[in-house]
């Protein structure tokens, strides 16, 4: 017989680890990649692969030569940062500014803080919003859907519809003119507009989202959040006046509020441990999406709103602590 | 909607391989060994010394105290020596061990199978009589049962519940119970109720014995006041204030007794020696014990008296596999592993495990990687991720603010972890830490 085995219970693990939540992730962006290939073709192709492959090879490089550790790549969670990064970008974007982007990410984001779970703000935020104040213009170019599927750099761009009815509303026009400008409800959900490589197709974002919450990956609590609040937020605002500003719908549907709420609100190292603190934290981060696309100067907002609320998830852990057994008055008979 | 308990909560691999096995009487060993301690509180005080002459049901060693239990003589026979063995603690502890000849019975107890339905003790001679036969809690525990009968003053119990949740992956025992012995069972519900003076009992049974829910409700349709409650299937629903939240949307305060909130918990294997004790006049000399494993050739579920070397029960059950890497006494959450296979099955063995290599080792251990899946599962609400860090790093005060105390150490959130991390190993050591800390303060002031 063999040696006995001694040790505490519990005597048996669920199977669960961490390159199943990281791949699940990655599983879960498929959708949203497929989406990204068919409105934008060979941009989405270039961008996400270079993404992808620059930001395992950097965290590969950082934790074996740098950190003199053996290497983490396996456990999938460089390859989500890239492809997140990847549907942060416009598909048109230099290869060189994505290796940057990349390097930010990985270097900056989350390696100098000591790796996986450690990062106090999402990486690919972070890779994207260096790159989005550094270079404003490579950053704010959009490839028009399908028709320029064949180009990459030199694809033909246009406004994206945010930016349309931003602009338009500043200038006094009402709402319901301006919806005549950009794609229908319908068009808008499944992605027919310009912008990010993976930010366009709600519907492939709703997907992904839904097969993460089956295989338990996330819960609901910051999705529905983020999603709810800016869709009370913006609807208060649109029963005010409703052709002073645009409908809930528009704003959930355009400038990556899906891909924000679903994929880079919920990473697990920068968000909240309690459901109340994660209702709270997404909460924040739809009101200040809000705030920024109604009164800052940039049309979207979702990701500064994110990283905003990033900062607070320490101070957010450290008073909002899980509803405990027995929280509940006891309620004894007489 | 099946009820179920309020908050976190898992749901491992059920594995009830046994669960279609009725119970077979084990042949009395020739040689038991006997633990003076195998319930909570004191341990008991040996009666006998070596070369007396012992009868079944004969009390051997007398409790040490209020929270303490008698332990009767399993066999008949001659006691060998009283000294120590090394029981499922892993310790050194004292036992009587007595070698078996015959199965001579102490004459008073009735050894027929003759239902005996009718109540005639007063609540104080059932208590007493209990407290006499060292019932102890069955499912696990093994808290001297007559304490959970006598509330403190100014305390009223207004429901009793049993649990036949049987929520431990593997373990068949209460289930084979419920099937085998329902109507006993219920006379013994009556006893406790009795006893404890309420109108009201419960007994919670989790959905997967649909077999045991639909036996247990017919039979409990005789019984006024008694009455099955089903539940989702769902761990740790056992946990004696999951059970309440559960069958009766009441949440036991932090630090608090089941009585706080009325209600006082039983197992059914409890409820059912309570039977015996009071009608039959039976000690507690023998339980049924699951033996079982995904290895294991004939899965089996037992009726073995107390002191049996657990080796026994492992080759009646077809004996000890090859690809063997851990013997669990209990189910595999909360059950203790077994350094050796000649420990004895006591009060408290509700099953033996049998864990092939290589589900018996541990994965490596990965960071944090701050998921919140531990928090998401903890049915006390308590944040595992931080508790561990916090023991290891003997930040007790700040362990006692998070808590640590409130840990019912289920074990969800190690069995969780995508990270494999040893949280409940490091919260178990806190709670010990602090709960010294606690009591020393109470004591100076
Ligand atoms: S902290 Fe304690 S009560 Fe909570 S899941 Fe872990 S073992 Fe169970
Ligand atoms: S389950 Fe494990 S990895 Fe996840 S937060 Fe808890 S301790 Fe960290």
């Amino acid at each position: 017989m063999n040696k006995l085995i001694v040790s505490p219970s519990p005597h048996v693990h669920s199977g669960d680890s961490v390159q199943k939540n990281m791949y699940g992730v990655l599983l879960a962006l498929v959708p949203a990649l497929a989406a990204s290939v068919w409105f934008f073709g060979l941009g989405a192709l270039i961008v996400t692969l270079t993404s992808v492959l620059a930001c395992v090879l950097f965290e590969h490089l950082i934790q074996k030569y740098l950190l003199k550790k053996p290497s983490t790549i396996m456990d999938g969670s460089a390859a989500v940062t890239g492809l997140l990064l990847a549907f942060n970008l416009p598909t048109n974007i230099p290869l060189g500014l994505i290796i940057i982007g990349a390097a930010i990410a990985i270097g900056m984001g989350k390696m100098s803080f000591g790796g996986l779970g450690q990062n106090p703000f999402n990486p690919a935020l972070v890779g994207r919003v260096f790159l989005l104040i550094s270079f404003p213009v490579q950053m704010t170019s959009w490839p028009v859907p399908i028709a320029a599927r064949g180009a990459y750099i030199d694809a033909v761009t246009g406004p994206t519809p945010l930016s349309v009815v931003k602009e338009g509303l500043a200038a006094g026009r009402p709402f319901s003119e301006l919806t005549a400008e950009i794609p229908s409800y319908l068009n808008l959900f499944m992605g027919q507009m310009g912008g990010s490589a993976g930010e366009v197709a709600g519907v492939a974002l709703l997907l992904g989202l839904g097969y993460m919450l089956i295989k338990k990956i996330v819960t609901w609590h910051i999705p529905v959040a983020v999603v709810g609040s800016i869709a009370v937020f913006t609807g208060v605002l649109h029963l005010s006046d409703p052709q002073a500003y645009a409908s809930p719908l528009f704003h959930l549907l355009t400038g990556g509020v899906l891909l924000g709420a679903f994929f880079m609100a919920t990473d697990y190292a920068s968000s909240p441990m309690s459901k109340r603190g994660m209702l709270l934290y997404g909460a924040g981060i739809g009101i200040i999406t809000v705030l920024i696309r109604i009164y800052g100067s940039y049309p979207e907002g979702v990701s500064f709103a994110i990283l905003i609320m990033n900062a607070f998830t320490p101070l957010i852990d450290k008073y909002i602590k899980p509803k405990r057994f027995g929280e509940k008055p006891a309620v004894q008979k007489a | 909607m099946l009820k179920t308990f309020s908050l976190g909560g898992v749901h491992p691999a059920e594995n009830k391989r046994s669960a279609n096995s009725p119970v077979e009487v084990l042949p009395v060993p020739p040689v038991v060994s006997i633990p003076l301690a195998q319930h909570i509180g004191a341990p008991a005080q040996a009666l006998v010394k070596k070369g007396d002459e012992v009868k079944v049901g004969q009390v051997i060693a007398q409790s040490a105290g209020f929270v303490s239990a008698n332990i009767h003589s399993p066999v008949s026979g001659k006691v060998a020596k009283v000294d120590q063995i090394v029981d499922a603690s892993g310790y050194r502890k004292d036992a009587i061990i007595i070698n078996t000849e015959g199965d001579e019975w102490v004459e008073d107890i009735d050894r027929s199978a003759i239902l005996v339905k009718e109540i005639t003790a007063s609540p104080e001679a059932i208590i007493k009589k209990i407290g006499e036969a060292g019932i102890v809690g069955l499912g696990g525990a093994t808290f001297p049962a007559h304490v959970k009968l006598s509330p403190p003053p100014g305390k009223t119990c207004d429901v009793l519940i049993i649990n036949g949740v049987e929520c431990e992956p593997y373990l068949t025992s209460d289930h084979r119970l419920m099937l085998e012995k329902g109507e006993e069972l219920l006379v013994g519900i009556r006893l406790l109720m009795t006893a404890l003076n309420v109108k009201k009992a419960i007994i919670g049974i989790e959905n997967n014995k649909p077999d045991a829910i639909a036996h247990m409700e017919k039979l409990a349709s005789e019984y006024e006041g008694v009455r099955v409650q089903p539940l989702k299937v769902q761990y740790p629903q056992g946990g004696e204030k999951q059970l309440i939240d559960a069958c009766m949307g009441r949440q036991v305060p932090s630090g608090k007794l089941p009585i706080e909130v009325g209600a006082v918990v039983h197992n059914v294997g409890t409820a059912y020696a309570v039977y015996e004790a009071v009608q039959k006049n039976k000690p507690l000399i023998e339980r049924i014990v699951t033996v079982t494993g995904l290895s294991l050739a004939r899965p089996a579920n037992f009726l073995t008296r107390i002191g049996t070397p657990i080796s026994v029960l492992i080759e009646a059950a077809g004996g000890l596999p090859d690809d063997t890497g851990k013997i669990i006494g209990g189910g595999p959450m909360m059950g203790k592993a077994l350094t050796s296979t000649e420990i004895p099955v006591t009060k408290g063995t509700s099953g033996i495990l049998l864990m092939p290599q290589p589900l018996a080792s541990r994965k490596p251990v990965d960071p944090c990687i701050r998921c919140s899946k531990c928090v998401s599962v903890c049915p006390m609400g308590l944040s595992p991720y931080l508790l561990m860090p916090l023991a290891e790093k003997a930040i007790w005060d700040r362990a006692e603010e998070e808590n640590i105390m409130d840990c019912i150490e289920c074990g969800s959130c190690s069995f969780t972890c995508p990270s494999s991390r040893p949280l409940l190993d490091y919260i178990r050591l806190g709670k010990a830490k602090v709960g010294q800390i606690m009591r020393s303060r109470t004591a100076t002031a």
